[in-house]
């Protein structure tokens, strides 16, 4: 299956992870194991009301608690002039960040933080949260999507206008955005579909899910100068955020990445720094901010829950003529839903002449979403594939061989305008259907279970953006190599092995590390499966500026012109004295007495947005009398460009996937009439366990990237799009029924089958 | 003030001694006041399994265990499962099968897959994935950690 390139030495070889050793013998300091003399600790006070104003703040008893070194409310972090002044300037987008930090004159979710405490222990901190005494007016809140956007919802930010291309509407209303797209005649083109299946989606706000809570420590010098030690996916996003939060010089200010326990998006965010720092300069003591599993699942950014409508038409000869879909999107209690990546990953599987679709962005009370790996993309994919799986069906036709014939190809223009090339999706269906599962005979555990086989193609793209990376030769013929990019998916292994390429060294040559604020250069948040594809060009970069310089110093030492100089294979050599020739360890250890060591550095831009494509396949049996769900048998196929680590690259597609099947059958926010979440434990809210999913098969499909040297796409995203939709669509081949609700509980499954409801 | 009680027991086989508050949790004694973090915490509750430890050989969720109830009884957590000579068999195996991302689950999954062995040398992967069932993890999709215990179970037979 594979386009194997064969002339990689270390690319595409399945070395043990850099940083597996240091994990499994529990040394590995995560975020709360931040060790710093003399920590206190830190605890937040959260608002129990969902929407509330906040009439008074007392923090007198906590104050006076011995062992309470600090309190901070939103007073220590913004002053009134200045809050007065950005809602002058309607900066919602300002305000956010402090409101959040610590909220100001309204609360607006279950969870949001109010003020904080700095005591000796941490049943103290406890104890002086309980002293705070706030004094709120109730406010009705809102927690539904299509409820916040009737007249009469009440509003969460009273000066907040609904923005679309006709500009600000005239009347405040939760609704933050709108926008519509219009591709082709969808008029004409739905006259012209024989068969038209139009269904409307639900899916709830669903979490992370990383093990790890969120953990800050903070420490001050008396010179004023803050180090960070946190949890995060961009320790510069971190800075900057703290900086521009407490007015603080930059350069006082540096932020140290620890081992990061699971993110998957959620970790881009910053929630608990700015308060540890706060604090701690309060108390004069360093902070320690820890979040509970409780605070995390109420008082982080989860992901949109959808309502999402779709309407498509097709010919008998299986020919979409044309779609329409509106997508309403909770952003929870700020802007900034997914939506337009919900449409975008949508389309961008299919060629579709004539498309018309509606995005709603829309702020209820409930936790800001923040980025959920692919953000938008599944509850989207979820209803189109659902409605494709129908068509297929309704006009006979094999649902591969119709997405085969629908699918995007070379050039193919996508719904925003952009232009699809040396895309692998094609290869993928074709993968998926040539694979044994999908001709295998449905073989099941019971006698009485019903079973179904559903299959579900998803698309995502890599994020590019800024990475930083310096790579410094030791004299022992070894590199260390130090990017910006914080590691959340084995990452230090990955570009390490790309530098080993280049430089011609064995991977346990190159030492690969995470730098902090005050030691690299700036680099974005590990997010949009982008650090192997463009960290990974800066690191290319930099392993070829090493090679460079290492020439020039070979001219140097054997004094012949630098054009004559070659790097092949680890040997240096010279074509102006064929005699000549050095191992990379043989002029490493020439370079201190020949001008000092010598460092490649890269920084890059990386502007392209490339495609990648993954069809999963899924069997399942459902129990008619319970509803219960079971899976069998799991595929996944996705093209990868270039498979840098095989087994990394599967690791994040089986993860990914799990993930998904957690949306499909078991996860989901659940709120009361209030806006209180009534699952906000591990207990209630349920990730899938080892023995609720089968083993996960991959295949691993390459289609080279031509933007990266390697032909590498990203990963991380695309496999956990498709599995809500194929597990639908395999639920229909068991049940007879279409459940279009997530998460398909047992319940819902009956409630399809005409048991229940 | 609360007064704190002194509590003698063996971890990772050391005498040890300390101090703890009454309703302090064996996990925050563990990472707090013994510097072994290895132990994990994931909720706090006793659903994710990321602090479990053996105690007296038995795998518990350490912060169900209140510190005080640990006298004169045994711990063994992540810290003590590799010795200067070398991993345990499962240490090696998560590493050569990739069993792990993060990480954060890791040392769980580890002392929870150990407690497995301890009783069962052969289990099948239904045993396993039962037996892990009470381990959240959320970055592997679980069949790299089964295939590494397969593993080590294979190897410490051999």
């Amino acid at each position: 299956m594979n386009q194997q390139a064969t002339d990689f030495s270390v690319i595409g070889t399945r070395p043990p992870r850099v940083d597996a050793a240091e994990k499994v013998i529990g040394r590995a300091k995560y975020g709360m194991d931040a060790q710093v003399p003399g920590v206190t600790y830190g605890k937040v006070l959260r608002s129990p009301h969902a929407h509330a104003r906040i009439v008074s703040i007392d923090t007198g008893k906590a104050e006076a608690l011995a062992g309470v070194y600090a309190v901070v409310t939103a007073d220590d972090l913004l002053s009134p002039e200045t809050r007065e002044k950005l809602r002058e300037e309607d900066n919602i987008h300002a305000l956010r960040e402090y409101e959040l930090t610590l909220a100001h004159d309204k609360v607006l979710f279950e969870g949001h933080p109010i003020a904080a405490v700095a005591a000796r222990t941490p049943t103290l901190a406890e104890q002086a949260v309980k002293l705070i005494e706030v004094e709120y007016e109730v406010l009705p809140a809102v927690v539904g999507i299509l409820d916040a956007m009737r007249d009469d919802a009440p509003l969460l930010h009273e000066m907040m206008h609904t923005e679309s291309l006709a500009g600000k509407s005239e009347k405040p209303s939760n609704v933050a955005s709108y926008f519509q797209q219009i591709k082709g005649d969808p008029e004409q083109g739905f006259a012209k579909a024989d068969v038209v299946v139009e269904r409307e989606f639900r899916s709830l706000m669903v979490h992370q899910g990383y093990i790890e809570p969120h953990a800050a420590t903070a420490e001050w010098s008396p010179t004023g100068k803050l180090t960070l030690y946190t949890t995060t996916q961009g320790t510069f996003a971190v800075r900057d955020h703290v900086v521009s939060l407490l007015h603080i010089p930059m350069s006082d200010t540096r932020v140290i990445s620890l081992e990061v326990g699971g993110a998957f998006g959620g970790k881009n965010n910053s929630f608990v720094d700015a308060v540890a720092a706060l604090l701690a300069r309060k108390a004069r003591r360093p902070v320690k901010v820890t979040m509970s599993r409780a605070e995390t699942l109420l008082g982080t950014g989860p992901s949109s829950g959808t309502v999402i409508r779709v309407k498509m038409g097709a010919t008998r000869e299986g020919h979409i003529t044309a779609t329409q879909a509106t997508l309403y999107y909770e952003a929870g209690a700020y802007p900034g839903s997914p939506v337009g990546s919900g449409v975008n990953v949508m389309f961008g599987p299919y060629d579709i002449s004539h498309v018309q679709v509606e995005g709603y962005d829309i702020v209820n009370n409930k936790p800001p979403i923040a980025s959920y790996r692919a953000p938008g993309a599944t509850p989207a994919n979820f209803a189109i594939e659902v409605v494709i799986d129908e068509i297929a069906e309704k006009i006979g036709m094999d649902p591969l061989e119709f997405r085969l014939l629908n699918s995007a190809r070379e050039g193919t223009e996508q719904i925003f305008g952009e232009i699809h090339h040396d895309i692998g999706a094609i290869e993928v269906l074709e993968a998926a259907k040539a694979h044994p599962h999908y001709s295998a005979p449905l073989a099941g555990s019971s006698k009485d279970g019903r079973r179904g086989r559903g299959v579900a193609h998803g698309y995502w793209g890599n994020w590019g953006a800024r990475s930083s990376c310096t790579i410094t030769v030791n004299p022992d013929g070894t590199v260390a190599l130090v990017t910006g990019s914080v590691d959340v998916t084995g990452t230090r292994t990955s570009l390490a092995m790309q530098a080993a390429e280049i430089l011609c060294l064995d991977l346990d040559q190159v030492k690969s590390s995470v730098g902090d604020t005050d030691n690299i250069g700036y680099s974005d948040v590990s997010a949009g499966s982008r650090t192997t594809i463009a960290t990974g060009q800066a690191v290319i970069q930099a392993a070829q500026e090493v090679i460079a310089k290492m020439c020039a110093r070979a001219a140097t030492i054997w004094e012949v012109p630098v054009e004559t100089i070659t790097f092949e294979g680890g040997i240096f050599a010279t074509n102006a004295d064929k005699k000549k020739r050095m191992t990379f360890a043989e002029l490493a250890a020439q370079l201190p007495q020949t001008g000092n060591t010598v460092i490649g550095v890269a920084n890059v831009d990386v502007r392209e947005w490339g495609a990648a494509f993954g069809t999963h396949i899924v069997d399942v049996e459902v129990d008619p009398e319970t509803g219960l769900v079971t899976l069998l048998r799991y595929t996944a196929v996705q093209d990868v460009g270039k498979a840098i680590h095989p087994t990394q690259v599967e690791g994040q597609i089986q993860g990914g996937a799990v993930q998904g099947i957690g949306w499909a059958l078991y996860e989901g926010y659940t709120y009361n009439a209030e806006g209180k979440l009534l699952n906000p434990n591990f207990l209630d809210y349920k990730l899938p366990t080892a023995l609720d999913v089968p083993p996960i098969d991959t295949v691993i499909v390459e289609v080279p990237y031509p933007k990266h040297p390697f032909g590498a796409r990203g990963v991380g995203e695309v496999p956990i799009i498709p599995p809500p939709a194929a597990i639908a669509n395999a639920i229909y081949r068991a049940i007879g029924a279409r459940v279009d609700v997530l998460p398909m509980t047992p319940g819902r499954i009956l409630e399809a089958m005409g048991v229940m409801g | 003030m609360i007064k704190k009680v002194l509590v003698s027991a063996t971890i990772n086989g050391e005498s040890t001694e300390f101090l703890c508050e009454p309703q302090q949790s064996l996990l925050e004694v563990l990472r707090d006041v013994l510097n072994l973090t290895g132990a994990k915490e994931g909720c706090n509750d006793g659903n994710c399994g990321a602090c479990s430890v053996l105690l007296d050989g038995r795998l518990v969720n350490s912060c169900l265990v209140l510190a005080a109830e640990i006298e004169g009884r045994t711990v063994t957590t992540v810290e003590g499962l590799a010795s200067w000579e070398g991993l345990h068999p499962l240490q090696q195996s998560f590493i050569e099968q990739d069993a792990l991302q993060c990480g954060y689950c890791t040392p769980g999954m580890l002392i929870a897959a150990k407690a497995l062995l301890d009783r069962n040398p052969d289990p099948t992967d239904e045993e396993i994935r039962t037996w892990l069932a009470g381990n959240l993890c959320r970055c592997t999709g679980y069949d790299k950690i089964v295939r590494a215990v397969r593993a080590a179970a294979r190897q410490m037979k051999d």
